[in-house]
């Protein structure tokens, strides 16, 4: 078909117009198109360069190994075991139920595990999370050779925690456990390291407080992955700085036997050297195995512990705060001499109580000692002595001896939970209750009743201050990665060095004179002479009533009515070495109950094991020998340290 | 003019016309497609055979065929055009009824080695009948409301066909390119002012009616619109491809992390490495640079595309020739856009770069059309 020129003419020029309208149409998405290009790998570049690091190269932390916890002889106390595990990454898993399926084909998976995988990967899921813990050998290389068919999931031989001491040395030493949400809510800005899921952190004790030294620097690795989260190639590995090792005082034999004579009582004792104020023992029964919380504590197993009427989760040592009953005599006496209100060779006359207004307070001798001194006082215990001292001195003069010797005075230790213990004075109560001090509370304060209250570490540094006339401080850790803490001698406490040796003198005469309240537990080498003194604290109010039917004996008490039994000790006599403290809760009387535990004691550490029989009265060898027999300790082994256990 | 108002004396004949063809413009092509051969070793790891080689060997099919199709006077591609459309359609029903009776949603056809898709052919056919559909129509008849509803008519028949497939991309270029065709024929600017409005009404109205009762769309179909808008909602799922992508194109920088030497294609973090997605790793290896070189060698193809189509006076040979520039700016427009965000993903391939089997040969064959047109233009 023809068409006249014009048409042609005119369809030309549309085409040339609408054709560059065209052109400038496309030119302004080209446009468009390069300023986004430019906007993306110009301008965005570096934000985007980050993410491709992110996407490709990812940093895995190396948790370092935690510090080693070593005795004062150099034994391990806390190590770090291998410990075969799978970790699952559910961002690399794609579908982590189906891949946990298979797992459990192969290895035992309980529900609570997967349960727990399933909720920790869906909160992190970028992050490896341990699925199964603690596997055998075989259950690891069998997970090994099926890698293939788990995606997403990777073997691990990483550090556990493990105490070989077990119970002996868990109260001191704490756990560490995974960390918790709870845990991270206190911390202002963690460590990434805690961010791995099941990292473990010291949940209580000296693992919780030296924390910071313990835990090291986290090392990391740069991998290179593709975007199933596989493992292309390893860039770099930082080494992380493992935590600083930590030296404790403790003597991990002393600590061992210590706890095996405790037994199942509910008891605590601590031992110090009063020349360092080096803690040698601090032990409390019944114990529990640290090693059950860093696997994981079961529901029963908690409950067992804690349904458990002896506490054995309770450290008493510190905890615990006690009336210390009559070993409290030593302060009030000390302070009385201090005062000067009662001399050295001053007697009092007991007749078996004490009136105040129209109240009683009674000798624990209900026939009355007679005329005692300071020393016979100590020896026979007389309590009437102590009203009167007590309210010779007055409260205030009390409470601060008490606080010079320790009692009331929280001492800085890397152990939890550490009791104050209470040195009442007037501004106290006023305080604390509203009401005036009445002189009655004077008494009852005298002989270490009502409101006072230590704990068995008080008791001890007392009676190493008692036995050096020095301000022993208690300490826990000996050196630091390797670092001595520095030693000074502990200052002089400034009291008159007569009204020491007299109170000394009335601890001796407690274990050694025919009439003291401990003679059956004394040491009859005079090399390792032990001076003490019994305590009993009541936990029960006795009544007018029940004094005029006569007491009830402690044995025909319910336990938990039954009153504490106290000791504190130190030894040599002549130069004292060790001080000791000995709490047996619901033990019935001191002399009975926790003299005899004082003793054995005081003999293992001053002779660094057991000590010869001759050490004991003749007629009780026989019994001490065959007690020994019974002991369960762990084997004797050498300073490196071992895990097995008699 | 059309061509049997001139001088076809004039016309080259015989070896002379290989004087004729448009060389700068197969100079660009092997340009672009030597960039794809590079990107496609290197998305390979460095494998040749993979990738790589095959589509050398496409390319090489392809420029023959393209010199082929120029040999041949355009006059005999005009009065194909219908044929070739007919055919066409024939082939996306024959791809849809196999398709249903087989397997899934088949898109080709098995024509011995050659995996033939209609819907690449369609878009060139298309382009060819509108071109002789204008070419044919009286000038002043070409906005009259009758004769605007045939070609809308051609062009939303294979549309429907490949939407039903589904493939958006496709659809969307087949519409588009119609569109560009009308376009440069004069259609009234008042058509194209309509249907845009119309468009941009009804996307308002779909909007609108979400979480009402009388809402149009499926929730997920919402989600995925959602997910374009902003691909970091749901960053492992549909958006996970954009993320990579710009991730990848954005990491490149101003100069690339260097040739073989991109980490997220190369660690698989990008879907579809070697085909709609190449243009990432070469952005991410060559940097902003490299993308803007390749985008220059686009731009160029299209200049000589529109600088030919200009100079050209016939009318077939220019619509023809604005038709498959405008289709191939469709290409690489579409493909860039959707890999640097600016569009959601639809599958369109980068043209001469990705790896694909028939599309290389198809798109040379056009380009064979826009040689014909330019040796047999009107002297």
């Amino acid at each position: 078909m023809r068409r006249p020129p014009r048409d042609s003419q005119e369809s030309f020029r549309t085409i040339s117009r609408r054709g560059l309208m065209l052109a400038s149409l496309q030119a302004v998405f080209i446009g468009t198109l390069a300023y986004r290009m430019r906007y993306l790998q110009v301008d965005q570049a570096d934000e985007f360069r980050l993410l491709a690091e992110e996407n490709s190269i990812k940093v895995r932390l190396l948790p370092p190994a935690r510090g080693l916890i070593v005795d004062r002889n150099g034994a391990v106390v806390a190590s770090n075991e291998q410990n075969y595990r799978i970790t699952i990454i559910k961002e690399d898993a794609d579908d982590t139920e189906a891949v946990l399926d298979r797992l459990a084909r192969l290895i035992p998976l309980s529900d609570d595990d997967r349960e727990r995988t399933l909720k920790e990967a869906g909160r992190t899921p970028t992050l490896p999370i341990t699925v199964a813990d603690r596997l055998s050998w075989e259950e690891f290389s069998r997970i090994a050779v099926n890698a293939p068919a788990l995606p997403g999931v990777t073997t691990e031989v990483g550090l556990s925690r493990h105490y070989p001491l077990g119970p002996d040395l868990a109260h001191v030493l704490g756990y560490v456990g995974p960390v918790s949400d709870y845990d991270l809510s206190k911390i202002e800005d963690p460590d990434p390291l805690l961010k791995i899921p099941r990292f473990q952190i010291g949940k209580i004790g000296l693992e919780a407080k030296l924390e910071a030294d313990l835990r090291g620097k986290a090392g990391s690795r740069r991998i290179e992955v593709n975007s199933t989260g596989r493992v292309m190639r390893e860039i770099d590995r930082k080494k992380g700085d493992p935590g600083a090792s930590i030296q404790i005082t403790i003597d991990r034999r002393l600590q061992n036997y210590v706890q095996a004579r405790l037994g199942s009582e509910s008891a605590a004792a601590v031992v110090i050297d009063v020349r360092t104020g080096d803690i040698l023992a601090i032990n409390s029964a019944p114990s529990f195995d640290p090693n059950m919380f860093v696997r994981g504590i079961s529901g029963p197993e908690y409950r067992t512990l804690t349904e458990n009427d002896h506490r054995p989760l309770a450290d008493k040592s510190v905890q615990g705060a006690y009336p210390p009953g009559s070993t409290f005599k030593m302060v009030v006496a000390l302070a009385a001499l201090e005062a000067g209100v009662i001399g050295t060779g001053d007697t009092v006359w007991c007749p078996g109580y004490t009136k105040l207004g129209n109240r009683r307070f009674h000798c624990w001798k209900r026939g009355g000692h007679g005329h005692v001194a300071l020393t016979e006082s100590l020896q026979k215990s007389c309590d009437v002595f102590y009203y009167e001292a007590a309210q010779r001195v007055g409260i205030d003069a009390v409470a601060a001896m008490a606080r010079r010797l320790g009692i009331g005075v929280r001492f800085d230790l890397p152990m939890s939970a550490i009791s104050e213990g209470l040195a009442p004075d007037k501004q106290w109560k006023q305080e604390k209750y509203g009401q005036g001090w009445m002189m009655g509370d004077t008494l009852n304060s005298g002989i270490g009743q009502g409101y006072v209250l230590a704990s068995p570490l008080q008791l001890a540094v007392m009676s190493a201050r008692i036995a050096t006339g020095r301000e022993v401080m208690p300490r826990l850790v000996r050196s630091l990665n390797g670092v001595e803490v520095p030693l000074a001698e502990p200052p002089s406490l400034g009291l008159n060095e007569n009204a020491l040796r007299a109170v000394r003198k009335g601890m001796f005469d407690v274990s050694n004179s025919q009439r003291g309240t401990a003679y059956r537990s004394r040491i009859v080498d005079e090399t390792m002479w032990m001076a003490g003194k019994t305590g009993t604290s009541q936990v029960r109010n006795i009544t007018a009533a029940e004094r005029a039917r006569g007491v009830t004996k402690n044995e025909d008490l319910p336990w938990e009515r039954r009153d504490h039994a106290l000791f504190v000790a130190f030894a040599p006599y002549d130069a004292p070495r060790i001080a000791v403290s000995v709490v047996v809760e619901h033990g019935g009387g001191g002399s009975l109950a926790a003299a005899p535990i004082a003793r054995d004691i005081v003999l293992q550490a001053l002779n660094e094991g057991f000590p010869p029989l001759t050490a004991y009265p003749a007629d009780q060898r026989e019994g001490i020998e065959a007690a020994r027999e019974e002991l369960q300790l762990m084997e004797p082994e050498g300073p490196s340290g071992g895990r097995s256990r008699a | 003019m059309s061509y049997l108002e001139y001088n076809v004396k004039t016309v080259p004949t015989g070896l002379r016309k290989v004087l004729h063809v448009n060389w700068p413009l197969v100079l660009l092509l092997t340009a672009v497609a030597s960039v794809g051969f590079l990107m496609l070793y290197s998305v390979a790891g460095g494998r040749i055979e993979v990738w790589a080689e095959p589509q050398m060997e496409r390319f090489a099919v392809g420029i023959v065929a393209m010199l082929a199709i120029g040999f041949v006077p355009i006059w005999f591609w005009r009065n194909l055009s219908a044929v070739a459309y007919l055919v066409s359609l024939l082939l996306l029903v024959a791809v849809e009824i196999v398709g249903t009776i087989g397997m899934g949603a088949q898109r080709w056809i098995e024509l011995g080695p050659l995996r033939l898709q209609p819907s690449e052919l369609m878009k060139i056919a298309l382009v060819m009948l509108l071109a002789a559909y204008y070419d044919w129509l009286d000038v002043k008849k070409v906005s009259h409301p009758l004769w605007v509803i045939i070609p809308v008519v051609i062009v939303l028949v294979p549309t429907f066909l490949v939407l039903k497939q589904p493939d958006l991309g496709t659809a969307i270029l087949l519409l588009a390119g119609g569109g560009i065709v009308m376009f440069v024929a004069g259609v009234s600017l008042w058509y194209f002012a309509a249907v845009i409005a119309l468009a941009v009404g009804l996307v308002f109205t779909v909007f609108e009616s979400r979480g009402t009762e009388w809402q149009l769309i499926k929730d997920y179909q919402f989600r995925r619109i959602d997910t374009f808008l902003d691909p970091s909602t749901d960053p492992l799922g549909a958006g996970y491809n954009i993320t990579q992508a710009q991730i990848a194109l954005g990491s490149g920088g101003w100069a690339g992390k260097g040739y073989m030497q991109g980490t997220q294609s190369r660690l698989n973090f990008l879907p579809e490495k070697h085909t709609d997605f190449i243009f990432t790793t070469l952005a991410e290896e060559f940097g902003f640079i490299g993308a803007v070189s390749l985008l220059t060698l686009y731009v160029l193809i299209l200049v000589f595309c529109i600088q030919s189509a200009l100079s050209n006076r016939d009318r077939f040979s220019a619509l023809l020739t604005f038709g498959v520039g405008g289709t191939f700016f469709l290409f690489f427009m579409v493909n860039m856009s959707m890999v640097t965000g600016l569009m959601p993903v639809v599958g369109v391939p980068l043209p001469l770069v990705s790896y694909g089997g028939t599309a290389m040969i198809i798109l040379l064959g056009a380009f064979g059309l826009v040689q014909s047109a330019h040796i047999h233009r009107p002297r």
